[in-house]
């Protein structure tokens, strides 16, 4: 029997679940397959040629964090922008629309659902990595804290794309041309005091920047900068797309004509 | 008593085309009614506006009295819709897109009524197959399952039965009918309009967006639909040369307006000497109510 408590969003979550349970090789093995290849081979050229906060980090335990933190976000982006635009594209949303599930429902379902899948990755990166290096969980509930608002800004950014996009294509595009960058460019794979000045001060535009140094501050007790600004420019971004997203879903924008 | 439906001075336009131009309808509860109307009539559209699926950019839908803008919940729960199009979800087996389906209108424990869902639509054997594995008409029976399964007492069935087999079809309007018995209001699209004739009480005929008919299916087919004679005499009376649609060899196909009139061609045929070799008649079905109601709109 599914998990109907009286309400139809626990419902919508329940199916956001079984959904990526159902191909769980594709969504959550591959990532953290991929995960893996990424700290294999960055590591192995970069470990002793970078040296991250003053060399009291190895590079190695420095790339972990970021990984993992990448592929919550990735993955939670990828859950709920993919299921909403596969059931616009193939009609099937309608059984959503039909029910009496409020706006906040719907957002309430897509977006937890979205961050259990990329919570769920970040474990499986964190515990297929952890091995390759000594890590530390210096401050966790730091680390629960920007893996749960990481994964929720990132599905509510998936849950947008996928309320916009009518194709897949300007999915990909939303994937691509911004998620992607974003991340790349946010300090997974450095610490940003080892940019030139410019890039540097342009990091401070990225708001994956302080998800990710954020995350990596619960590891090590170190950050690129302080883990409050971090938290606040965090939450203020995900307050912002929740209210955008709300406001969306209440206006039916792309999914009620 | 609330009507099951109302629909008031409701409009909606798509770019250039007005799909819904000011349409009122009240459908009462416990009817079977039937809305008719050619393809782009704006029947979909209608139906959309009811379930939440489309705004209409005027005018008033309820369901139960409940509107279904400002109310939406308990509008949407008072309402079930077997949408046109053939959807699924390829993730989930018949059951759980049943359960899932139920969940989101917050029922739980619902599986007797799942199960007799299943039995109706004779689905028991598929019920833990894949959605991707079921045939047209078997996927056809899901969608309709999925409309009922949190027991709404008003029921939209958008052409149901496209795709699904004579005896099947069967089956499934004897349900339906079970469901009307038991007291739910079905509301009937279809292009099989024999399928209308044989189940509404009522019928709406919409062309390009607005109601062009409206009335009890006896009250339409005797307004506009009348008999059509076939008659082999050795002649026919000029005044009634009118009223001849085809003629060939001694046999008339003639088109009168009630059984009335065609005792005034007894009459006349008799008074003037007439000897009658063959006579039938053949009551107009809805077919050519709908045919004669769309031409005069044209």
């Amino acid at each position: 029997m599914i998990p109907a408590l009286g309400s139809g969003w626990l419902t919508l979550l329940y199916k956001e679940l079984l959904r990526f349970w159902k191909v769980s090789f594709q969504t959550i093995l591959a990532p953290v397959l991929t995960a893996l290849l990424y700290l294999l081979i960055f590591s192995h050229v970069l470990e002793s040629r970078i040296s991250v906060f003053d060399g009291r980090v190895a590079y190695t335990a420095f790339l972990i964090p970021g990984l993992v933190m990448m592929s919550v976000l990735q993955n939670a982006f990828a859950n709920s922008s993919s299921s909403l635009i596969q059931s616009k594209i193939t009609g099937n949303l309608i059984f959503v629309l039909l029910p009496p599930l409020s706006p906040l429902d719907m957002f309430a379902a897509y977006v937890l659902g979205a961050m259990i899948r990329g919570i769920v990755v970040g474990l499986g990166v964190f515990l297929v990595t952890a091995a390759f290096a000594p890590l530390s969980l210096s401050h966790p509930l730091w680390v629960l804290a920007f893996a749960l608002m990481g994964s929720a800004i990132l599905g509510t950014l998936g849950l947008i794309a996928g309320i916009t996009a009518d194709k897949f294509d300007q999915l990909a595009a939303f994937q691509n041309f911004l998620i992607m960058p974003l991340t790349f460019l946010s300090g997974v794979f450095y610490s940003i005091h080892s940019l030139p000045p410019f890039w540097q001060a342009l990091s401070h535009f990225n708001p994956f920047f302080y998800m990710i140094d954020g995350f990596r501050y619960g590891f090590f007790g170190l950050s690129d900068i302080a883990p409050e600004t971090s938290l606040i420019v965090v939450g203020i971004f995900c307050f912002g797309l929740t209210a955008l997203t709300l406001l969306l879903l209440k206006r039916g924008y792309k999914l009620r004509h | 008593m609330t009507p099951a439906v109302e629909i008031v001075n409701v409009a909606r336009r798509f770019g250039p085309v007005q799909a819904l131009a000011g349409v009122d309808l009240t459908v009462e509860a416990g009817e079977f009614f039937g809305l008719l109307g050619p393809n782009g009539a704006g029947k979909t559209t209608l139906i959309s506006i009811l379930a939440g699926l489309t705004h209409a950019d005027a005018g008033v839908a309820r369901v139960l009295g409940h509107d279904v803008v400002e109310d939406y919940r308990n509008a949407r729960r008072l309402l079930g819709v077997v949408p046109q199009e053939l959807v699924f979800d390829p993730f989930f087996t018949v059951r759980e897109t049943l359960e899932i389906q139920s969940g989101y209108f917050g029922l739980r424990d619902n599986d007797d009524w799942i199960d007799e869902i299943l039995h109706h639509l004779d689905l028991t054997a598929r019920a833990n197959a894949n959605m991707r594995a079921l045939s047209g008409g078997m996927k056809r029976r899901v969608l309709i399952g999925q409309a009922l399964v949190h027991k709404p007492p008003v029921i939209v069935l958008d052409e149901p039965t496209a795709g699904v087999d004579v005896e099947l079809r069967q089956s499934l309007w004897g349900f339906i009918r079970k469901l009307n018995g038991d007291g739910h209001t079905i509301i009937l699209t279809t292009h099989y309009l024999e399928e209308a004739e044989a189940l509404c009480g009522r019928i709406a005929m919409l062309k390009a967006g607005k109601v062009v008919a409206l009335d009890t299916k006896r009250n339409l087919l005797s307004t506009f639909a009348g008999l059509t004679v076939r008659l082999t005499a050795d002649l026919l009376p000029e005044t009634w040369r009118s009223r001849v649609v085809r003629e060939q060899d001694g046999t008339y196909l003639l088109s009168l307006a009630s059984y009335a009139e065609l005792e005034r061609l007894l009459a006349a045929l008799r008074e003037a000497g007439a000897i009658i070799a063959e006579l039938s008649l053949q009551e107009a079905d809805l077919e050519q109510v709908f045919l004669r109601i769309m031409a005069r709109h044209h």
